[in-house]
């Protein structure tokens, strides 16, 4: 049986990678979207490292639920994504400045 | 024998995300972030959660990511000035990445279950039967509503997303079946007398 702490250390990794992608990548909002995916499947995979764990399958279940909403996310960021550059013809945040804010 | 799995699962999850932060072209974020899914759901077929690790597969593997190479195939970007001012973003990211990693090793090193928390299980997992058909008995009967729930959430995205990228053109032709099933003969057909010999 492998340690549970592996496990968690690598999701811990790949959430950090995820947040540092989002930091990095300030102007691409593509890569924004698919960092905040790796962070959905680094907390993915704690729930079902614990799950797992624990002899509990509740964890998978929510993993599962965690698994729809990050599609819906995606496919509803994508569409975004597209009527923006339909209004402007480029994808930089910098762009999205009609609000002011 | 799993651990040597585990560590080349986890080598390529951590190297592959991380070209999918480091990689100029989006395409090829794209397909980094389809192999960090594939280490992922490497991960759970070894804890044992086969169902869902293919069920990343298709969800993310095959509709997701497709759907990012869509996105990025479609949209004329100007990829190089997406890269400008990462070198100023660097200090302040490896600061943030720091100090949430410092965290988080801080909370889960000295992670262990107690004992109670094994005597109060909801669903205790059955090791006489498959992972999938464990989670559908759970699914179906205890978390009925929430799935449901997950299935209107992913019609309105559906549906959002479609109306969102609709748009009309005025430019294009269109059947407007309504006004043609409504055309009057009396209306639509004109009767003229001509003369021989002249035109109209």
């Amino acid at each position: 049986m492998i340690p549970i702490e592996h496990f968690l250390i690598v999701s811990a990794s790949l959430f950090v990678i995820g947040v540092f992608g989002i930091f990095l990548n300030r102007k691409n909002i593509i890569i924004i979207l698919m960092s905040i995916e790796l962070i959905l499947a680094s907390v993915n995979i704690n729930f079902v490292v614990f799950s797992s764990y624990l002899g509990d399958l509740v964890g998978q279940v929510f993993a599962m639920f965690i698994l729809t909403v990050a599609a819906a996310e995606a496919a509803i960021g994508l569409a975004i994504i597209v009527c923006f550059y339909r209004l402007r013809n480029s994808i930089f945040i910098e762009d999205a400045n009609t609000m002011k804010g | 024998m799993a651990l040597y799995f585990f560590y080349f699962f986890a080598s390529t999850a951590i190297l592959s995300s991380f070209f999918v932060i480091f990689a100029n072209n989006p395409v090829h974020s794209v397909l980094w972030l389809i192999v960090t899914f594939f280490s992922v759901a490497g991960f759970f077929i070894l804890v044992g959660a086969e169902f869902l690790a293919l069920l990343l597969m298709i969800v993310y593997v095959g509709a997701l990511a497709v759907l990012f190479l869509f996105v990025v195939m479609m949209l004329n970007i100007n990829f190089a000035g997406l890269r400008s001012g990462v070198a100023q973003y660097l200090p302040f990211g490896i600061l943030i990445g720091l100090v949430i990693f410092i965290e988080l090793i801080l909370a889960f090193v000295p992670w262990d279950f107690k004992e109670q928390s094994f005597n109060n299980l909801s669903s205790p997992i059955n090791l006489s039967e498959t992972n999938t058909v464990a989670l559908g008995k759970v699914v179906y009967t205890d978390y009925f509503l929430l799935f449901q729930c997950a299935g209107i959430i992913l019609l309105i995205a559906m549906i959002g997303s479609i109306v969102l990228t609709l748009r009309s053109r005025p430019d294009v032709k269109r059947q407007n079946i309504t006004e043609q099933i409504f055309r009057d003969p009396n209306s639509s057909i004109e009767v003229k007398d001509i003369n021989p010999g002249e035109g109209i």
